[in-house]
């Protein structure tokens, strides 16, 4: 009698994503998922969307969710832990509403050391606007802003915001992960699953940072997609545990 | 009933804050309304349910009022025109996610960087709504250390029934102003009714969402419908404004806030020449308390509004008064306070002007 | 030792056709359907459709779920 090893998980609603086919939310949104239900803690989960392809995520995640203004879901975030201290906040971001318009939001938060847990989706452009260059654009890399590639001199370099969170007194806990293979499938899980352990033990501020893959952006099949963040997305954005202060947990 | 109590302006609203149940408390500092935060600062720390943060900008401060507003907390930020402006966007959001939330402007001159003495430039902001789309805010004008007091708890109290953003408009001479205040019990929270839409977690219920994106234009029409008749209601059951010498009153004179308390000193001189002057206070700006100053216009044909900007209220008067009488203008912008023998010229002058010596 | 047996069950309404899980596959046992879907794409498929135990590979490992992003794949082991 064969048995189902693998279904949709408990705090995913039955609707079909409207994400782009190879798209990195679909996964990170079941990924998510997964974790809250294997941790129980998804009856006292409150969720914050961001601006962004993602803002529809109150249609697939069920908990509560409550949308911020793009860029702040850091500064809602803060609002809902500190007024329930013992339900589980994220924030759920894109590099644009976190690196850009949200920088000062999610820079305080993380040095006041918030309880919370904030996953930025990095996937090196604004996929809801069309493809803009954003926080994380590779330099030379293409977008609809910076239709040569991207050129230092009149756009900057991009920016490494976990970096930056790392200097943060308040932050204990951040790892850069990607969603674009099995085995780094499997890492990005782990440091979620992390990651929320870290709020569940009242550590302070966590943050994963999840290469995702934007096809239609990045005019690439999915599958080219995903090698390219392998062969040239980590060699501006590393993947690697940035900091850790909370160690092995239980 | 408590004793009364020697208190400056912008304490006394985060007095009456706390005992009406705020529980939550962003801000930043900004002159002149310090004293607010400072006092929130302390007071929230006292409370085992309160939580204050200093926030890195007004931005962060009203984004952090929205999620506590979410999970059903009464909350309250404030700041001072430049940093109102800066909380439209937040602002804009709370009206359309129906999220009950107080802010508190202690108005200073403007517009851009300005001063950080008295003034109403702000009214067009707060009543037209500063931030983008269809909504309206509920506005209180406060006239005194006691109005400050009651109309904070009216304001959470206006907030929670209707779930919708209340500013209340003070100025920078009310918020350093010391008088005495009587303040009324604290309300114990736990008693406050429960919300059925707050988010905290979907034990034993369905999940709920607080969103505002409405990609199909006919839900966007009926959240604007269903804003549209909430602040009809709010129109119906809330203008207040407050009449005096105005029975036997040729003129009336219009002003809120601070300038109104100016202008019942102009008042009053001018009653001691014989001029049958009387001045109408409007205590919310939005509503606009139009049906009493229509009846108004059934005895008096001229009104001079005062107001410490350079003409905003006026608007709302001449669109109450559809017509009838004559609308003058006194305004003194950039922070000037006028004196009541200032006021009572102009009103002097107007008066003389427009014949109203005769009988 | 018996090798561990399974199968997958491909939702075609949901597929979009990303063939991340053709790349996935272990055992390379999905290909891509020549028949469109509602949505307008051609999407991924099973080729150990028929219930013989004998002729299965799959072994149920679910790398191909775990790659998914459309949750369109069940997987189900002996």
């Amino acid at each position: 009698m064969a048995k189902k090893v693998f279904q949709r998980p408990k705090y995913l609603k039955k609707a079909a994503f409207h994400y782009c086919p190879g798209c990195g939310h679909s996964i990170l949104h079941r990924l998510v998922a997964e974790v809250l239900e294997e941790l129980d803690i998804g009856d006292r989960t409150i969720g914050v969307p961001p601006a962004g392809c993602a803002v529809l995520a109150y249609h697939y995640f069920d908990v509560d969710m409550g949308e911020a203004p793009h860029g702040r879901g850091a500064a809602v975030a803060t609002g809902l832990k500190r007024a329930l201290p013992d339900r589980i906040v994220f924030s759920y971001q894109g590099d644009g509403d976190i690196a850009a318009i949200g920088t000062a939001e999610t820079i305080h938060a993380a040095n006041r050391g918030e309880n919370v847990t904030v996953i930025f989706v990095n996937n090196g452009c604004y996929g809801m606007t069309g493809g803009q260059m954003a926080p994380t654009t590779l330099v030379g890399q293409n977008s609809t802003t910076t239709p040569g590639g991207r050129d230092v001199k009149r756009d900057a370099f991009p920016i490494d915001l976990s970096e930056m969170l790392a200097i943060a007194r308040g932050s204990v806990y951040i790892e850069r992960t990607a969603i674009n293979s099995p085995k780094n499938i499997r890492k990005t899980k782990r440091a979620l699953t992390k990651a929320f352990k870290t709020q569940m033990a009242g550590l302070g501020f966590s943050l994963v940072e999840v290469l995702s893959p934007c096809p239609v952006n990045w005019k690439m099949t999915p599958i080219e997609a995903a090698r390219w963040i392998d062969d040239t997305m980590t060699k501006t954005f590393p993947l690697k545990v940035i900091k850790d202060e909370v160690g092995k947990l239980d | 009933m408590s004793k009364k109590v020697l208190m400056r302006g912008s304490q006394a609203i985060g007095e009456a804050a706390v005992r009406a149940g705020c529980r939550f408390y962003a801000g930043y500092p900004i002159t002149p309304q310090n004293e607010l935060t400072e006092y929130m600062a302390e007071s929230m720390d006292g409370l085992d349910d309160g939580t204050f943060v200093q926030a890195e900008s007004e931005i962060a401060a009203v984004n952090m009022v929205i999620g506590a507003s979410m999970t059903g907390t009464r909350a309250m930020t404030s700041s001072s025109s430049p940093g109102i402006s800066l909380k439209q966007e937040g602002i804009s959001y709370l009206a359309a996610q129906e999220l009950p939330a107080v802010i508190v402007n202690t108005m200073r001159g403007g517009p851009g960087l300005g001063n950080i003495a008295p003034s109403q430039s702000d009214y067009f902001q707060a009543t037209r709504g500063g931030g983008h789309g269809d909504y309206r805010t509920i506005v209180l004008a406060p006239a005194s250390g006691q109005e400050l007091a009651d109309l904070t708890r009216t304001a959470f109290e206006y907030a929670d029934k209707y779930r919708t953003p209340v500013l209340i408009l003070g100025d920078g001479m009310m918020g350093q102003m010391m008088e005495p205040v009587v303040f009324p019990e604290p309300i114990d929270v736990h008693t406050l009714p429960p919300k059925s839409w707050i988010l905290d977690g979907a034990k034993d219920r369905p999940s709920r969402i607080i969103l505002s994106l409405l990609l199909n234009p006919p839900e966007q029409e009926d959240l604007n419908w269903r804003l549209a008749r909430k602040y009809e209601i709010i129109t119906r059951e809330i203008p207040t404004g407050e009449s005096y010498m105005t029975s036997d009153a040729r003129m009336i004179v219009i002003a809120s806030g601070t300038a109104a308390r100016i202008a019942k000193g102009a008042v009053k001189r001018v009653r001691e020449l014989g001029l049958k002057v009387g001045l109408f206070r409007p205590i919310t700006l939005w509503p606009f308390p139009n049906i009493p100053l229509r009846e108004l216009s059934r005895q008096a044909r001229e009104f001079l509004v005062f107001e410490m900007n350079m003409g905003q209220m006026v608007d709302d008067v001449k669109l109450a008064l559809e017509g009838r009488g004559n609308v003058h203008f006194y305004g003194r912008p950039g922070g000037i306070i006028s004196t009541p023998d200032e006021i009572a010229k102009s009103i002097n002058s107007i008066y003389h002007r427009q014949h109203l010596e005769e009988d | 030792m018996a090798k561990k047996s399974g199968f997958i069950v491909i939702d075609r309404k949901l597929c979009k056709g990303c063939y991340l899980c053709i790349d996935a596959c272990p055992s390379k046992l999905i290909i891509i359907s020549d028949e469109l879907n509602q949505m307008g794409y051609y999407p991924a498929e099973f080729t150990e459709g028929d219930s013989e135990i004998g002729n299965r590979t799959c072994n149920g490992c679910a790398t191909c779920a775990l790659v998914c992003p459309d949750i369109a794949i069940e997987v189900y082991r002996e």
